[in-house]
């Protein structure tokens, strides 16, 4: 059924070839209705899964090996099974989609937002909780909408609440939003947000949520793909998902390629099956480079992520590999720049993101992203200095010491350190500023030179 | 963070040092306490940490290879290697500083921190130097007030969330906070709400810049000037230690000094800008004869024989009142006169708002970590202490918040603490008695007066818990009386034998003065009167004298000549105004020992001027009876003298001389006559960090009777709550640079249901009427206020509710008007809620 | 003026009803303020201080910490567009200035008719469909200058009838049915829930008394 085109309705999605794990419902317009879902299997998998024993549900997502896709790749199974015996507990979906480049969740709240509820009631009763709290992102009212509306439904039809489907069992599912904050998406400073604080991350440790999250309760926060793919692991086994992509990432992925590809859009691919390559590409995928260009670098995972070149082309998307050479996969945001692309405009655009979105409560990151975004703007205004080069990965190495992971730099005797990076913040925002500068710097020293050869005074 | 079981042996290796650390023992105070300070900026031993300003992060690897970790967040962890001096954490550090400095302004020269501040320190000490950043810093506006106390300078903050944290954390009210994000972010109050918090100074105190300064010290004087010493704060009986600084022999600032078993560093507002009254020019600082237009300034043996004249006659037509702000050795000297020389014994240090002496003296006292310990239950039959002892209720606050303490509250009004209490036993005035009795006889199926059957049920269960039980108690109510308080003390003995008391009275040493004898019935060390010699004293009273409430009413019946005014102001403190002024009216001599003139000491024929508290040496007594020093830092202005020695020199005018020269042979004749104080050891009093103990072993047998029978129905009226607010009138706060504008004109507080039920609204005021006269007061719907009780603090300007209070009934009733309406509401809204009653 | 009215007081009531503890639910009212008066006024946090039991300082801090919040009236729309990576990589910022001078502000300001309020903003997750922006948190994809223009006639004759007024997000709320609900649990409440026991896998030792 496949048509490998965009998908009207569903803005971004386009219909790809390949096994669908959580888009199977976007082809039809009206896949966020509960009569739509419901047609086809919406909440089966709950209705199997209240058959069994919590402790099984929970064994079978861990033996599926679904791998968190908030940006850490950490086994949501294994995840799960860190929550100490203390009651009351939390789950906390993380719908707060902001990293630059990132675009899936969205989709996913707004086309089946009934595939993600009972993704939700899947995790809530394989770990014995009746309070689920859905953080969707201020800025998306018609996920807002979609959820909110498919939540009244699902209350009304018994699948969430009180006796679901007739059962003993009992849960509430608590749509909140969130108000404009990038920091918000990480996990710690999403439960200060659910706590009505400013979104400031806790420190890790002591406070891992799973002990100690939500009111300093044990907590589960998941991202909202991750918790999607539940109802189709349920339903399937986690050997059918297993199948699919490769052994070390098992189930399929939604990708959003942004920038200068011909077909930029969100497609659900298998993990470690494709490489960049294939995705910038193939027939299948986004055909190629606008105008023919030359691809000049790429982000494989998001605003955080260290850049990848030409020479990473033929790595598979696959966590692992990415990791090792350098960078990650992250949230599934790749961002592709071809040839004509100013490395410093760019890696500017991205300082100022993290250096806007800092909370402020680390020295480092608070001061050093805005210096960093100073330095960089003035370099652009025609006011730099040779200095300022090496002051940047100076005052990058003062956030995130150490080498820094810079992809395959072989040729001037470096190794790609593996991600993450080192940091003297307590989260990795502040890090993450560091990745576009290096990346640009070490790649595009020139560039900078170029921009700064004519020296001014700088301004009083 | 005090641990109280503190096991030591946690292995670690600190600099290739192997040292061991306390179990749980953060690693920036294991290295501390091993002599390796790591630099700090957000963390404060007394807050919980939040490890975000990343100045004390070191090396420290726990087998996974070494990592930078913020030591105000890391417990140390067996076998831990930390390395504060590598390359790698001196980077980090570099890096902190030179980030922190980037923004901060380069004005340490002009900057009240200027000398004591850690950042400058630090920036000596780790930083880089030269500055890299050529970009524009941060503007704000320069320093805003926020409040009348503190200015914040926004461009000098580094956002370490310590004030912050203090205002939630340990304050309890969060007034300041951190508004914006990211490199916006400033610290700052709601628009147009001031930080009007007990406590603000704390906030001076612990910012580690100069971002936060008090409006008394601004630009008063450099660290480098300042002479310091330790001592302790008197204005209330809880005696936080401070460290009193001066500058040209001026009291500049108060400090609070990090006392583990009082402060814990933190003082009240009071406590630190009190010495603002030292500094004040309306100081008495020559003696005074005569009253009103006559009254001239004297020489002191003139001032001497004038007072002295009128100690000669009878004894027994001798009375002084007070004694309370006076240091330990002062109130000896001055009981030795009145009672050894003298022969009086109509001596009183408390001014009818506090508790028989008796009781207080012998009741099985508490400590306040005892009061405070973990998994403790807390009874409060007393003010409200955030008003009235402060630092106490800090101490209060933390263990109940932190250390899962329990809190039954039995009060008149809801407090401070009520919506941090397990049980609120809301009881109006005069029933205080009957709920603790209920309890105590496990009468907890019906209700007693307003207090319903499941508090009485739950505070039943907390209270036999067998978990410690301590009751804080004190007057909650000036227009209700003790008797109700010595009731709800007997009852909890009854109840919970073991538990201990920790009282909760007013005026800084008065523990000191009724351990002194300043109390009718005593003697120094709490020895009770019927003896005939006492120590080296040439006689004792023969007969047991009158309370200060006794006295006063004596002096309307003519019963005496002389009163002795020992820094007491009875018509600013006593409860019944009236009383008072008509009293002190009709008395020939006033002799009063002050430093202000005060309503009362106007009326004195002869004002012998005192020194004031860091003017002179002596002793504290506070609510634990623990002894520390109180220091003199200034000297006395003009011909101030010392209260003791005031004393040794009106006696030597009136016959003998009280046998001591110095301090030093005051307190061995003190050690060698009164029972409990033979163990003192003085020199400990005044080194040890915390000041002992006064150890008595009293095991009096105090006689509880049965409670007081329930006050007959509501009547016609209003059960007045009368209380005192920590700013008021009061001298010290008047006389104190910036404390006066504090105190809040006085309104009358009613509970919500009654506001409704008298259809009171908007700006209306409403008329008292206590029987012989009528005032107008407005109101406030305060849902702190139990249903026909109304509650109005006293002394605060606009009116005083003492005028209200009538000392001979035990509990004091109003009736409300509405001055526009015909309706004498008190009467309508009675009937009508006696129906819904 | 603008406290919460009536009927948003209880809707904030039951709002709070949803959240172990009253603070959780600060975001969700500042909301509402927004939502009742298209920006939150200091009498609005006052109020939802009182009703939340916090102090204004602590509804202050909150509220200025998420950008959403305008403390100050804002346009009857918000146009927000995106200048992040990709938005940028495909003429964001160029967008950006045409909005600039079409409507004669600079971002964070308001036309003098009060009818735009222009911003300039990070990644809105629509990043495969850039340029894009945002009006009142609707988007707007793949838009040049003439669909800028076109757009902003569009909102000033009133033809966008799909756009709500500044601050109203998601136009269906949640309604939890207190029939329905599984009832909030207080973080204070410990014990797992009686299902969730009755499901365990007992103990080998306790298998027979069960
Ligand atoms: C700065 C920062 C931003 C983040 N933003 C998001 C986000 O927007 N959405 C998300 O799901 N996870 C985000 N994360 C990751 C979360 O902290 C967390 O790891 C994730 O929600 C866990 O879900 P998962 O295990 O299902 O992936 C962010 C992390 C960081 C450090
Ligand atoms: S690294 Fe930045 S965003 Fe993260 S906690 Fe620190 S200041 Fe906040
Ligand atoms: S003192 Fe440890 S992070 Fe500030």
């Amino acid at each position: 059924m496949a048509t490998n085109a965009y998908v009207e309705h569903a803005p971004g999605y386009v219909d790809n070839v390949g096994p669908k794990v959580v888009t199977s419902r976007f082809g039809d317009p009206e896949s966020y209705k509960l009569e739509r879902s419901e047609a086809t299997g919406g909440y089966g998998a709950l209705r199997a899964v209240l058959q069994m024993k919590p402790d099984e549900v929970h064994g079978q997502v861990r033996d599926a090996v679904l791998l968190g896709r908030g940006g850490a790749g950490f086994p949501a199974g294994v995840k799960w099974g860190f929550m100490p015996p203390v009651w009351p507990r939390y789950l906390v979906v993380n719908g707060d989609e902001s990293e630059p480049g990132t675009y899936k969740d969205r989709l996913l709240m707004e086309r089946d937002p009934h595939q993600l509820i009972e993704g939700c009631l899947i995790t809530c009763y394989a770990l014995g909780l009746n309070t689920c709290f859905l953080y969707v992102r201020g800025e998306m009212a018609l996920a807002q909408e979609r959820i909110a509306e498919a939540l009244n439904d699902a209350y009304e039809a018994g699948y969430v609440g009180r006796n679901i489907m007739g059962t003993d069992v009992s849960i509430d599912v608590v749509l909140t939003w969130g108000a404009g904050a990038y920091i918000v998406g990480e996990e710690t400073a999403l439960i200060e947000s659910l706590e009505g604080n400013r979104g400031m991350p806790r420190l890790k440790p002591p406070f891992f949520p799973a002990a100690k999250g939500l009111y300093m309760k044990p907590t589960i926060v998941n991202n909202v793909e991750t918790l999607a793919n539940l109802p189709w692991i349920m339903l399937n086994g986690p050997e059918a998902y297993k199948q699919f992509g490769s052994e070390k990432s098992p189930g399929t992925r939604m990708l959003a390629i942004s920038g200068h590809v011909k077909r930029p859009g969100v497609y659900e691919v298998e993990q470690g099956k494709v490489t960049f390559r294939d995705l910038f590409y193939g027939d299948n995928y986004c055909q190629g480079i606008r105008d023919d260009n030359d691809l000049k670098m790429f982000i494989p995972g998001g605003g955080s992520a260290p850049w990848f070149f030409e020479d990473q082309l033929d790595l598979p998307l696959e966590a692992a590999d990415v990791g090792a050479a350098g960078s990650m996969l992250g949230s599934g945001a790749i961002v592709v720049m071809d040839e004509t692309t100013d490395a410093v405009r760019a890696c500017l655009r991205v300082v100022r993101f993290f250096a806007r979105e800092s909370c402020g409560k680390c020295t480092p990151c608070r001061e050093g992203t805005t210096w960093e975004e100073k330095i960089l703007q003035r370099i652009l205004d025609g006011h730099g200095r040779p200095e300022d080069i090496d002051l940047l990965l100076d005052i990058g190495s003062q956030i995130s010491p150490g080498p820094y992971p810079v992809a395959a730099f072989e040729a001037a005797g470096e190794t790609a350190v593996p991600f993450p990076p080192k940091q003297t913040t307590i989260c990795p925002l502040g890090p993450s500023s560091v990745a576009p500068i290096t990346s640009a710097i070490r790649r595009f020293r020139d560039e900078f030179e170029a921009k700064i050869q004519a020296p001014e005074e700088v301004p009083a | 963070m005090t641990s109280t079981e503190a096991v030591t042996g946690v292995p670690f290796t600190l600099n290739g040092k192997e040292l061991e650390a306390d179990s749980g023992e953060l690693l920036i105070d294991a290295a501390e306490r091993h002599g390796v300070h790591i630099p700090r900026f957000c963390y404060h031993p007394r807050m919980k940490p939040v490890g975000m300003c990343r100045m004390c992060l070191v090396e420290v690897d726990t087998g996974r290879g070494p990592a930078l970790q913020p030591s105000c967040m890391l417990p140390v962890t067996p076998e831990m290697k930390v390395e504060t001096e590598s390359e790698a954490t001196k980077e980090a550090q570099d890096g902190v500083l030179e980030f922190l400095l980037a923004n901060h302004p380069l004005d340490c020269p002009v900057c009240d921190k200027g000398g004591e501040c850690p950042l400058q320190d630090n920036a000596y000490a780790f930083g880089p130097g030269e500055t890299r950043f050529v970009e524009e810093k941060r503007h704000y506006e320069k320093p805003i007030p926020i409040s009348d106390l503190v200015h914040l300078d926004r461009e000098r903050c580094i956002l370490c969330d310590r004030c912050t944290r203090f205002a939630s954390e340990v304050a309890g009210d969060s007034l300041i906070h951190f508004i914006d994000r990211g490199s916006q972010t400033q610290v700052n109050t709601f628009p147009d709400h001031p930080f009007a918090s007990y406590f603000s100074g704390n906030t001076v105190q612990i910012c580690p810049v100069g971002a936060l300064t008090s409006a008394p010290y601004r630009f008063k004087a450099r660290p480098w000037d300042l002479d310091a010493v330790e001592s302790t704060a008197a204005v209330d009986t809880t005696g936080a230690r401070v460290v009193l600084q001066s500058s040209q022999d001026k009291l500049v600032r108060v400090v609070g000094v990090d006392s583990d078993a009082v402060n814990w560093s933190w003082l009240s507002d009071k406590d630190r800008f009190s010495y603002g009254a030292n500094n004040s020019p309306d100081r008495i600082t020559e003696p005074q004869i005569g009253t009103g237009s006559s009254r001239t300034s004297a020489r002191w043996g003139d001032a001497l024989k004038h007072a002295a004249r009128s100690l000669r006659g009878d004894a027994n037509r001798i009375a002084a009142i007070g004694g309370s702000r006076m240091s330990l050795e002062s109130q000896y000297a001055w009981s030795k006169l009145l009672k050894g020389v003298l022969g009086t014994d109509n001596v009183d240090a408390q001014l009818g708002d506090g508790l028989p002496a008796a009781l207080v003296l012998g009741i099985d006292r508490a400590t306040i970590a005892e009061a405070c310990e973990p998994g403790g239950v807390i009874v409060l039959v007393g003010p409200d202490p955030k008003e009235e002892v402060p630092t106490l209720f800090l101490r209060l606050r933390h263990a109940i918040v932190e250390d899962g303490a329990s809190l039954i509250e039995l009060t008149p009004r809801a407090t401070s603490l009520s919506n941090l209490a397990d049980v609120r036993l809301a009881a109006t005035p005069g029933t205080a008695g009957q709920v603790m009795a209920a309890l105590a006889d496990g009468r907890l199926d019906e209700e007693v007066g307003t207090v319903g059957s499941p508090e009485l049920a739950k505070a039943h269960e907390l209270l036999t818990s067998g978990r410690p039980v301590t009751m804080v108690f004190g007057r909650a109510n000036l227009a209700e009386s003790a008797r109700y308080v010595a009731d709800a003390v007997g009852g909890l003995r009854r109840l919970v034998p073991e538990a201990r008391f920790l009282p909760a009275l007013r005026r800084g040493n008065v523990h000191g003065a009724l351990e002194m004898g300043l109390a009718p019935g005593f003697l120094p060390g709490g020895i009770r009167n019927r003896r005939t010699n006492f120590g080296r004293w040439p006689s004792t009273p023969e007969f047991e004298g009158k309370d200060t409430d006794n006295i006063l009413r004596g002096c309307l019946n003519g019963e005496f000549d002389t009163v002795v005014l020992l820094g007491a102001d009875p018509l600013g403190d006593f409860p019944d105004q009236k009383l008072a002024a008509e009293a002190l009216a009709s008395v020939d001599n006033i002799i009063s020992v002050d430093s202000f003139l005060t309503e009362s000491s106007n009326l004195a024929d002869v004002i012998l001027p005192a020194a004031m508290w860091g003017e002179y040496d002596g002793t504290f007594c506070n609510m634990e009876r623990r002894l520390s020093p109180m220091r003199a830092k200034v000297t006395a202005p003009g011909r101030c003298r010392p209260d003791w020695m005031i004393a040794a020199e009106l006696s030597l005018s009136v016959g003998p001389d009280l046998g001591f020269a110095t301090l030093e042979e005051l307190q061995n004749e003190l050690s060698s006559s009164a029972g409990s104080f033979t163990d003192i050891n003085w020199d400990e009093v005044s080194s040890a960090d915390d000041g002992p103990i006064l150890s008595t072993d009293r095991n009096w047998d105090l006689e509880f009777g049965d409670p007081a029978d329930l006050p007959s129905g509501p009547g016609y009226g209003f059960r007045l709550i009368v209380d005192r607010k920590m700013w008021d009138m009061g001298t010290t706060t008047q006389q104190s640079d910036g404390l006066g504008g504090l105190a809040q004109t006085a309104a009358i507080r009613l509970a919500p249901a009654d506001v409704q039920l008298m259809e009171l609204a908007g700006n209306e005021v409403v008329t008292i009427d206590q029987g012989e006269f009528q005032v107008e007061v407005p109101f406030v719907s305060d849902p702190a206020v139990i249903p026909r009780t109304a509650w109005l603090p006293a002394r605060l300007p606009g009116f005083d509710a003492r005028r209200l209070v009538a000392a001979g009934r035990s509990i004091t009733q109003v009736r409300l008007h509405l001055p526009d309406r015909d309706v004498a509401a008190g009467g309508s809204a009675g009937e009508k809620g006696g129906n819904n009653g | 003026m603008s406290r919460l009215s009536p009927d948003n007081v209880l809707l904030a009531k039951e709002i709070i009803g949803r959240y172990p503890r009253p603070k959780s639910a600060l975001i969700p009212l500042l909301h509402l303020a927004q939502e009742q008066a298209g920006y939150v006024s200091n009498d609005a946090m006052e109020h939802i201080a009182e009703l939340t039991g916090v102090t204004p300082a602590e509804v202050l801090g909150t509220c200025s910490f998420y950008e959403m919040f305008k403390r100050e009236q804002v346009g009857k729309y918000m146009v927000n567009i995106c200048t992040n990576i990709s938005c940028q990589l495909n003429g964001g910022e160029e967008l950006l200035h045409h909005a600039e001078e079409t409507l004669g502000i600079r971002p964070g300001g308001t036309t003098d008719d009060g009818m735009f309020t222009l911003e300039d903003v990070e990644c809105i997750a629509a990043c495969t469909e850039a340029p894009c922006l945002q009006v009142n948190y609707r988007y707007e994809y793949r838009i040049d200058n003439d669909g800028f223009d076109k757009l902003i006639d569009d909102l000033r004759n009133g033809n966008r009838y799909d756009i709500p007024h500044h601050g109203t997000l998601a136009r269906i709320r949640q309604h939890l049915d207190p029939e329905r609900a599984a009832g909030i649990e207080s973080p204070e409440v410990t014990g797992k829930p009686q299902w969730f026991a009755d499901r365990e896998p007992a103990p080998e030792s306790e298998k027979e008394t069960a």
